[in-house]
């Protein structure tokens, strides 16, 4: 309750964190998973690396709904985290149905097919 | 209060239809044992109900849903495409899956879920039903690539593609997410209405750019094409024939509908940047295609230096151009699909017959299979009288069109490298002995379906006018 009522009280006071910062924090994680998917060579990281970019865009996705007073942001978030589940489910079910073959998640060793 | 207009209904019913029929393919295979072969009717029967429904709608010129999908003309045309697509790749799968003792219903639904989201895509005025579509299309891929659970080269494609899939709509999500900060909306019709004003905000160009990388990694464009070779090597070939010819039809329908709002500003530097990837593409496309042995992996180059060609008509921006991609991609779809046909029925267990010295004397064992063969190179190569050379003098026109004769010029010689490796397969065909006599065996199904592409090619090479009219109230 006190808190609520202080938040209130920030916003009659307009100290809101600008809008900028979010984005930058959100350039910054995004840059952070596309780093970890060049970087890492294990399959695990590389795609905990790809949610890290998609909730990177999640957060400034609910930064510019909220300084545009538009609910489209918002939503677009909720279709982001239900499509990053299902691309979970498949990305892990691809990722044991490998290990299964080949006792490894390291993409170096995936060298059937040339790069 | 009203939830959904008649408009709206009508005008998603080819995806309603497939939802609808991929949910029962679904249950029968749940329920009923050894289903394969019903699930597959079923499937049949949902796509032939989708495509009544298609051109039914073709006629409106409406948007559904408060404008995020568009009904009639453009999502029609491609909806009927994708669905035809779809279909053809069922037929060229169903022995194949038949023989490889791998036939399972499930491969059904996954076609139809993947065709729900190339539809969804074509129909898109939004950027978010562009996501949600492309989403659908890829995870439904990502599955069929790996359908080969105990081979592993099948694990490991479906693993590059997913892992460099994910990649891509992350930077696709940025790219909305950047374009809808600086205008407050996702709606192409509205963005485009916003226009110049957005354009002096760097971000808002910055988050095109970030679409454009995304859509470059689902066409296949040089340098986000690094997956392209691999994935189409290692996935099951039907697989690999629905994934080159519908996954990039519906690719190319999004980037074509999306790049027309940024592109109607008509601005050098992107018209420049997508002259670059066009010519890029070409380029490397050919040049590694010169050198492969495989005959899958020459038609995964063969795709990426296809993508160069069709992007040319984006980069145009005239309506030359998009008539041009849109009869491209008709062509490109029929031949691939007639190829990879072919390819699926030489191919011998765990991956054997794919390269060119297997073919040595097919136009002796097998004349008909052959001469099909070598119209499909024809009409890869682009030499008339086969549809791939009206769509290629199309695309290059437009580039002439928009005074960027310089990448018609490249087209043209790069056209000629692939004139190497498209044609070495005839030779091998015709001028070779053959060192292999084993019987091969032609399914029926498949047979027809080739012979199908195979008279496309040629109609539509003879009469593009079937095509163009068609389109003409298009775009």
């Amino acid at each position: 309750m006190r808190a609520r009522r202080e938040c209130l009280a920030c916003r009659e006071k307009k100290v809101m964190i600008p809008l900028n910062h979010y984005l930058l924090l959100s350039a910054f994680l995004f840059s952070c998973g596309v780093l970890g998917v060049v970087v890492r060579r294990n399959a695990i990281i590389v795609f905990m690396s790809i949610e890290l970019m998609l909730n990177a865009v999640n957060l400034s996705l609910v930064a510019f709904g909220q300084f545009l007073g538009d609910a489209t942001g918002q939503m677009l978030v909720f279709f982001v985290m239900v499509v990053a589940a299902a691309e979970a489910a498949v990305g892990l079910a691809i990722i044991i149905s490998l290990f299964r073959n080949k006792q490894t998640v390291n993409i170096d060793e995936l060298n059937i097919l040339k790069w | 209060m009203e939830f959904f207009s008649p408009t709206d209904l009508l005008g998603s019913s080819p995806i309603l239809a497939l939802g609808l029929f991929s949910l029962i393919a679904l249950l029968v295979n749940a329920f009923l044992k050894n289903s394969a072969g019903m699930v597959f009717y079923v499937s049949a029967v949902g796509i032939f109900v989708a495509i009544g429904c298609s051109i039914y709608t073709f006629p409106m010129n409406a948007t559904a849903f408060s404008d995020m999908l568009l009904v009639g003309g453009y999502a029609s045309f491609f909806s009927v495409l994708f669905l035809v697509i779809a279909l053809f790749s069922m037929f060229i799968a169903k022995p194949y899956l038949e023989r490889e003792q791998y036939h399972y219903g499930e491969y059904y639904v996954l076609i139809l879920l993947a065709t729900i989201g190339m539809v969804m895509l074509a129909s898109s005025a939004d950027l978010i039903t562009a996501f949600l579509g492309i989403e659908m299309m890829s995870v439904s891929f990502y599955v069929l690539a790996g359908y080969f659970r105990g081979k592993l080269s099948s694990n490991e494609s479906a693993l590059k593609y997913f892992l460099l899939g994910a990649f891509a709509t992350g930077f696709l999500l940025y790219g909305i997410a950047l374009i809808y900060g600086t205008t407050g909306t996702t709606n192409l019709l509205r963005i485009v209405t916003m226009y110049p004003q957005p354009f002096n905000d760097p971000l808002h160009i910055i988050g095109w750019g970030l679409i454009l990388i995304g859509f470059g990694f689902k066409v296949a464009a040089v340098p986000f094409h690094m997956w392209v070779p691999d994935v189409y090597e290692g996935a099951p070939t039907p697989v690999t024939a629905f994934m080159s010819t519908g996954g990039k039809a519906a690719a190319f329908s999004v980037f074509l509908m999306t790049f027309s709002v940024p592109m109607s500003m008509r601005d050098e530097r992107l018209m420049t940047v997508l002259a670059v990837l066009a010519a890029a593409s070409m380029l490397l496309g050919n040049w590694f295609g010169l050198s492969q042995t495989n005959l899958k992996r020459m038609l995964a180059y063969s795709s990426i230096a296809h993508a160069g060609y069709m992007i040319i008509g984006i980069a145009s921006a005239t309506p030359m151009g998009q008539q041009g991609i849109a009869f491209y991609l008709v062509s490109y779809a029929l031949t691939n699909l007639g190829a990879f046909g072919i390819i699926a029925m030489m191919e011998k267990e765990n991956g054997g017959n794919l390269n060119y010295e297997d073919y040595a004397g097919l136009g002796k064992r097998k004349p008909a299979l052959a001469a099909l063969l070598a119209m499909f190179m024809f009409s890869l190569t682009g030499i008339p009288p086969f549809a791939g050379f009206i769509g290629k003098y199309y695309l290059f026109a437009s580039a002439v069109q928009s005074h960027m004769t310089w990448l018609a010029i490249f087209g043209v010689i790069t056209s000629l490298f692939s004139t190497y490796y498209y044609l070495r397969i005839i030779v091998y065909m015709y001028f070779k002995e053959a060192t292999n006599h084993e019987e091969i065996k032609l399914p029926g199904l498949t047979f027809a379906t080739v012979i199908l592409c195979g008279a496309g090619i040629v109609l539509f090479g003879i009469v593009p006018s079937l095509i163009f009219d068609l389109m003409k109230s298009i775009f």
